[in-house]
């Protein structure tokens, strides 16, 4: 394997393993607030104690999510130091800013969060978890930014030739608000909240079943399901917003999502298929006709432009993309079904006796965490092979001062660890669920909760 | 040369800061941790562990905001380092993440095995974190191989001499005695009176490692002393430097841990801003080719950027600031351990 392959494979897992984990703070930061807010309202000591558990799950998935996450921050220059010196004007200013804005505000209310219960009082404590949960979606916020910007690239200017050129800025705004950071940001954003929200239903339903912590059970379910339907939903609204974005700035990574060889109107949406790049088809393909030109421009005359309009060297790799997005949204609908029925149950009071939808609950939890992976491998390996669209290739910007062997070694020692680290996580978060939240039991239903 | 304060300068100085703010931080946090397997019993060893509880991860944002200012504003310095010093890089990152679930993990699981286990993955990760920056520190004095595309033409065997190798030492040594008075402050009883008892030895580690280091630097490295004699008043600033070590173990004797600590603190960032001084305007020296130096003009994004960033610094450095303090006044105190402690 060469550099360039190495180099990928080893941001790939570093950046795959880090993605477990914000999205779980980012989720449950959402929860968090709720569920406190309800504690302030009402003044029972119940919902105190229910945030109290989820905190204990935040600070664990918060804790490998910043551990994991310095390694991102260092990891342009260690291994890709000819794209850092190219766009280091540009993309840098988004890294420092989310430091700023985003991580000192995470990281100081956190320590409020997790240890200050005894230190403030409850509202001080809920404003700290609130400002948890937005500095949570700062830092989404920058790092989308500085994303999106290598996806649509926007306000800035090459300066220099060869090795001393570089983009400059020239229009920060611009920079910010490229033409995909706001779909993209949406979208990410609600996937962050359906991972943390069915993380929350898969455990009070996992409860239920073992007829346990029944009210907390029941009670974290509601919450999080309300979270869940309104994120699916929005979910496939931005889904749609980011595609047409794609169709209109990326229409070399839409052509391969959807498997487009020749430009064509009235061009078909695949629900499955596999796709034979070499002979160009979609073998046992099922289709919709029509329907992707007709999703893209509301008509069915729409073009969409095919692969075979670029250069061999500028399409991404087509089975890849496909099979990754078409699997993301059929995941998309399915955890659009599985909140719906949640909601039409509850709404119908049979929600807690559903054993079979609570089963499906239980493992739910799983799809909004592998939505979330194949939908950043659609982003980055659709970019292929540019690293920033259409400007620098992937090849281009590597280190020249690391050697294979080193990659090697860091590549194995990351794999080892991440591994080991992802076991150790699964077992005290099992644990963690296993012990169950503390004093929500003991209270009786008339004292506990006088307003409800 | 001339010294004007323009964008390159300001943003030299910030960065500067926001290490400056690390190392006065983190600094202490590595300390504690590089005593940690010094306690014996799991109570004490829980105390060590949550006197940083909840203020390390801020701590560390310190490093993640630099590495990020640095990208953005001298990108060169960003790419060439980072990719120069890949190995030490890596160690460095892994160290990062041991410490970092070390710390959450421990008190997770009650197994004496368990505990002892990541008790030492904490101590040696912040042993050796603070080692490899020194390491890194004393790199830039001597300055390495760059090349004319900027790149390191080194290997990473060239990067420990026994001159880097002391800056590492004394690095740790710095860190373990601003630890040291750190967890005075936050303890109290028999712990309390463990570490009090080690606070001169601390010292004394420290200020030998600290004269060595001055020695050999003026011996071997006399380039870092070239705008001292330049322009003499910079002097002060190597004179306030050795009066802030001077008056630790004074308040120390005088049983003033939280002035010995502030002046632990001062003592760090003049320290640092010698090496600014001494460095200044390059950030990283070429050696042997000065001429191939990266430096706040030829490494820097444009004035713009540095603009915007200034920006950018401006508004979010009261918020940074006023977090912070928040977090000390709140945390302020004894140790106590809760149901939620680490």
């Amino acid at each position: 394997m060469d550099l360039e392959i190495l180099s990928r494979l080893q941001f790939a897992i570093t950046i795959a393993f880090h993605y477990i984990y914000p999205p779980l703070s980012i989720g449950l930061g959402v929860v968090m607030v709720v569920m406190e807010g309800m504690y302030l309202k009402t003044k029972d000591k119940f919902y105190e104690n229910m945030t109290k558990f989820w905190v204990k799950v935040f600070a664990l998935t918060f804790a490998i999510g910043v551990a994991s996450g310095i390694v991102m921050e260092f990891e342009f220059g260690t291994n890709w130091a000819t794209y850092s010196r190219f766009v280091g004007d540009v993309f840098g200013s988004a890294l420092a800013a989310e430091g700023i804005f985003a991580f000192f505000l995470e990281s100081g209310f956190l320590a409020v969060l997790v240890f200050g219960w005894d230190k403030v009082g409850p509202r001080m404590h809920f404003f700290s978890t609130l400002m948890v949960a937005l500095g949570s979606m700062f830092s989404a916020i920058w790092i989308v930014v500085a994303n999106s910007w290598m996806q649509t690239p926007a306000g800035f200017k090459i300066v220099g030739e060869g090795i001393n050129a570089r983009a400059e800025i020239t229009d920060f705004w611009a920079m910010v608000f490229n033409p995909s950071s706001v779909d993209r940001l949406l979208h990410t954003l609600s996937g962050c909240w359906l991972a943390g929200s069915f993380l929350v239903i898969s455990v009070g339903a996992y409860y239920l079943i073992k007829n346990k912590h029944t009210r907390f059970a029941k009670s974290s379910i509601k919450i999080a399901l309300v979270i869940a339907f309104i994120s699916s939903l929005f979910q496939l609204f931005t889904g749609h917003q980011s595609a047409v974005g794609v169709s209109k700035n990326q229409p070399s990574k839409l052509a391969a999502m959807e498997a487009i060889f020749e430009t064509q109107s009235n061009a078909p949406l695949y629900l499955l298929g596999w796709v034979n790049e070499n002979n160009q088809e979609v073998k046992f393909g099922i289709a919709i006709p029509s329907l992707l030109s007709y999703l893209i421009g509301f008509s069915a005359d729409t073009e969409v432009k095919g692969l075979n309009e670029f250069p061999k060297d500028e399409r991404p790799p087509v089975n890849i993309v496909f099979q990754a997005y078409h699997l993301m949204v059929a995941i998309g609908f399915l955890l659009i079904l599985i909140s719906s029925l949640g909601i039409f149950y509850w709404l119908k009071g049979t929600l807690f006796s559903k054993k079979w939808l609570l089963k499906i609950f239980v493992v739910s939890v799983l799809l909004p965490q592998i939505a979330n992976q194949i939908g950043w491998i659609v982003a980055e390996v659709g970019r292929q092979p540019w690293i920033v669209y259409g400007i620098m290739r992937t090849s281009e910007g590597l280190s020249k001062a690391v050697q294979e062997g080193q990659v090697w070694f860091s590549l194995i020692l990351f794999t080892i660890i991440y591994i080991g680290l992802f076991i150790l996580f699964l077992f005290l978060l099992n644990e963690k669920i296993k012990h169950g939240p503390e004093n929500v039991d003991s209270i009786p239903a008339e004292l506990g909760h006088p307003k409800a | 040369m001339e010294f004007n304060l323009d964008l390159n300068t300001v943003w030299f100085i910030l960065i500067g800061i926001l290490l400056a703010g690390y190392a006065i931080l983190d600094g202490f946090d590595l300390g504690i941790g590089a005593l940690h397997l010094f306690v014996h019993t799991d109570n004490e060893r829980r105390i060590m562990l949550n006197s940083i509880g909840p203020v390390w991860d801020g701590n560390e944002v310190w490093l993640v905001t630099g590495g990020g200012a640095l990208f953005a504003a001298f990108p060169e310095v960003y790419a060439t380092v980072f990719s120069g010093f890949y190995n030490a890089m890596i160690l460095l990152l892994f160290m990062l993440i041991f410490r970092a679930v070390a710390i959450e993990f421990r008190s997770k699981r009650p197994m004496k095995w368990w505990r002892q286990t990541w008790d030492f993955a904490f101590s040696i990760s912040s042993i050796l974190i603070a080692f490899l920056m020194g390491v890194a520190l004393g790199n830039i004095i001597t300055g390495i191989q760059l090349g004319a595309d900027k790149e390191y033409a080194g290997k990473f065997i060239d990067l420990l001499n026994p001159y880097t190798v002391l800056v590492g030492f004394t690095t740790v040594a710095l860190f373990i005695m601003h630890g040291c008075i750190y967890g005075v402050l936050k303890t109290e009883g028999e712990l309390q009176a463990k570490l009090k008892s080690w606070v001169n030895n601390t010292i004394i580690f420290f200020v030998i490692c600290y004269v060595t280091t001055t020695m050999a630097t003026l011996v071997y490295y006399p380039h870092m002393a070239r705008h001292f004699k330049d322009f003499p008043p910079l002097f002060i600033v190597a004179l306030l430097n050795m009066l802030a070590i001077a008056n630790i173990p004074r308040e120390i004797h005088h049983g003033r841990e939280f002035l010995a600590f502030i002046s632990s603190a001062a003592a760090i960032a003049f320290l640092l801003a010698l090496f600014a001084i001494g460095i200044f305007p390059n950030i990283v020296l070429s050696n042997p080719n000065p001429e191939f130096s990266l430096n706040i003009y030829n490494a820097a994004s444009s004035e713009k950027t540095l603009t915007i960033m200034l920006i950018i610094a401006a508004i979010g450095f009261p918020f940074v600031l006023a977090y912070t303090i928040s977090i000390y006044w709140i945390f302020r105190g004894k140790v106590k351990l809760t149901n939620m402690s680490y």
